[in-house]
């Protein structure tokens, strides 16, 4: 043995199986370690849906409730907001919502199911800060725009559909929830109508 | 009697670990630039910063809750039931900002001396992770007490990774373990602030010092100190016995031993810096604001932004380059960037004098204005963002890039002073 050539061949062989199975192995173990960064089942059922009663909302106000974790608005837009939001087109990134930031159902002028009412998550789409909504000063921020939403954290501005102005950080226009109308004035907030 | 006992054991342990050995290499006749000034403290007052937030953070932690639920609580009980809590917890947040000021200075001095040349660019890399390290730590940190700011702060940040195409959504999910900034996201940070960056950043500091005394240590005129074996008389060679390593390979000039030479002086240097810092932990611990933000004395609300966010003062000139931009993504890619870019300061300085002392009157213009463009970002990231500081920010995101830009083009042919040849004290 101890004159014994060594048998390279042999030898690259056996390090470069070793070490293949060896990295097979520790790519194996990380899965636990990386799987249990996600969402626990906890944290997963906390994301129930949420019913809201809005026939106590007056026009212009805004009522805030927290669905998985978020805050979403609900906000009674009066009809001189809704002729407002008509001739803002210039002035937005994405008027038409094109960009899948909405269900289906709200794909339209007012981006809602009821145009008097709007449902939205009140959360940035830039870095996700929950914007302040200015009912009657929004003017100082767009130039003869009585009322909207402004991000305190990096100025993004939203017109009162969720809809963002030009020349902001934020790129996308606010989410709308999936959500509809049980009653009247009842919304429930999480599921599309027909879902379980 | 005693003496022999003394110079036994230590027979005793050096046959078997060599601990004289390693005092001398390192220490006792460690040659050391004779020149060094005042820019030198800042490397040893970092380690005793790091010293203190590691002893003090141990003792916050057998008090601090790590739970959505009995986080803000329990910072309250540390400050106002723990006996000495509030000293404990003050030293803490003000070592905290106390770790940036020095670790900035300690880097502007890299930058002004060119200690990030070559052969020291794995020091200046192994610093930038510490940096980078330190900077996670820290953001990690400001999450624990669980207030408005600490939860805003962290949603800000983390949404951040949102912006990474198709994968974004994905990774801020994982990241918080829930769809919001939730207890889950507090456990983890709390797990990585304790325990993973903590390790992380003594291993980092341990090859910092390593691929510094592999190399030899830098000074204000940017010469070397070790010269070829045999090329210096020996009437000029410094009087000190120096290691093997260092004096068997090469002739040393102008040098004396770190000890007891530097201790004493980084000592005294350790006596300015505790008076600022007392200072601050007993007359200012919240720092007007700026140190601890008014924000964080109400507990963590998901459902309401505070009117101003604004990070600490150490992340703000960072903050504010990704804000002068308005678009997402690249807004990110900027902010990003503008820490990655500091990892090839290296290779971006193509000139081969070292010292700011011996370079052109160009070098010396860009560094000012790269330092000026650094604090206005500074100062305008901490204020709420308006159509004319949103233009300054960008002329400060163009004068911190440009100071990369310019200094590659200047520094491949950039018309220098002549070198001394020894150490100089200006």
């Amino acid at each position: 043995m101890s004159n014994a050539p060594v048998n390279s061949g042999r030898r690259k062989f056996l390090t470069l199986t070793t070490a293949v199975v060896g990295g097979v192995g520790a790519a194996a173990v990380a899965v636990p370690f990386v799987k249990s960064w996600s969402p626990s089942e906890k944290a997963k059922a906390a994301g129930a849906p949420v019913a809201v009663d809005i026939s106590k909302i007056q026009p212009g106000q805004l009522i805030r409730v927290e669905w998985r974790g978020k805050p979403v608005w609900i906000v009674s837009r009066t009809q001189k907001i809704m002729d407002e939001l008509a001739t803002l087109n210039e002035q937005l990134r994405d008027p038409n919502s094109q960009e899948p930031q909405q269900p289906e159902y709200a794909l339209n002028a007012g981006r809602s199911l009821k145009p008097e009412i709007f449902v939205a998550v009140g959360l940035c789409t830039h870095l996700g800060c929950s914007p302040t909504y200015l009912p009657d000063s929004f003017s100082e921020q767009v130039e003869g725009v009585e009322s909207g939403f402004f991000c305190p954290c990096h100025g993004s501005k939203f017109d009162m559909a969720g809809r963002v102005f030009q020349n902001v950080p934020a790129p996308l226009n606010l989410v709308i929830p999936a959500h509809h109308y049980v009653s009247d004035t009842k919304i429930l907030i999480g599921l599309d109508k027909g879902d379980a | 009697m005693l003496k022999k006992l003394v110079t036994g054991t230590v027979d005793w342990i050096d046959a078997r670990i060599p601990m004289t050995e390693t005092w001398n290499k390192h220490l006792a006749q460690y040659p050391t630039p004779v020149n060094f000034n005042f820019w030198y403290f800042f490397g040893s007052l970092a380690m005793l910063i790091l010293v203190n937030q590691i002893l003090t953070g141990i003792w916050l932690t057998m008090h601090y809750n790590p739970s959505a639920e009995g986080a803000f609580a329990s910072i309250e009980y540390i400050m106002r039931d723990v006996p000495y809590g509030w000293l404990l917890r003050y030293m803490h947040s003000t070592g905290a900002s106390a770790f940036f000021v020095v670790i900035y200075l300690h880097m502007f001095r890299g930058l002004i001396y060119g200690s990030y040349q070559k052969p020291r660019e794995l020091i200046w890399i192994f610093g930038m992770f510490i940096f980078l390290a330190l900077m996670a730590e820290a953001f990690m940190g400001y999450l624990l007490p669980w207030g408005q700011m600490s939860f805003w702060g962290a949603q800000v940040i983390i949404s951040l990774f949102g912006a990474i195409p198709f994968v974004g959504d994905d990774l801020t999910l994982w990241i918080r373990g829930d769809y919001v900034i939730s207890g889950a996201t507090l456990n983890r940070f709390f797990a990585l602030h304790v325990i993973a960056l903590p390790l992380a950043l003594v291993v980092l500091v341990f090859l910092h010092i390593v691929a510094l005394h592999e190399v030899g240590s830098n000074n204000p005129d940017g010469i070397e100190i070790k010269q070829k074996k045999g090329s210096v008389p020996s009437d000029a060679k410094s009087k000190f016995t120096f290691h093997k390593q260092y004096s068997g390979k090469k002739d040393i000039i102008d040098a004396i031993p770190f000890h007891p030479y530097f201790t004493v002086k980084d000592i005294m240097g350790v006596a300015g810096f505790l008076i600022f810092f007392c200072a601050v932990i007993f007359f200012m611990p919240e720092g007007g604001g700026y140190l601890l933000e008014a924000p964080n004395f109400e507990p963590a609300n998901g459902l309401k932004t505070p009117d101003h966010i604004a990070p600490v003062w150490y992340y703000t000139p960072f903050y504010a380059i990704l804000r002068a931009i308005p678009d997402k993504l690249i807004g990110v890619v900027f902010f990003g960037g503008s820490i990655v870019i500091l990892f090839f300061l290296p290779w971006l300085d193509r000139c081969k004098v070292k010292s700011m002392r011996y370079r052109s009157w160009k070098h010396k213009l860009n560094i000012t204005q790269f330092i000026i463009s650094f604090i206005v970002l500074g100062v305008l990231g901490a204020l709420p963002a308006t159509p004319l500081l949103t233009k300054i920010a960008q002329i400060g995101t163009i004068g911190y890039f440009g100071f990369f830009i310019a200094l590659w083009v200047y520094s491949k042919n950039e018309k220098t002073k002549p070198l001394p040849t020894r150490l100089t004290f200006k």
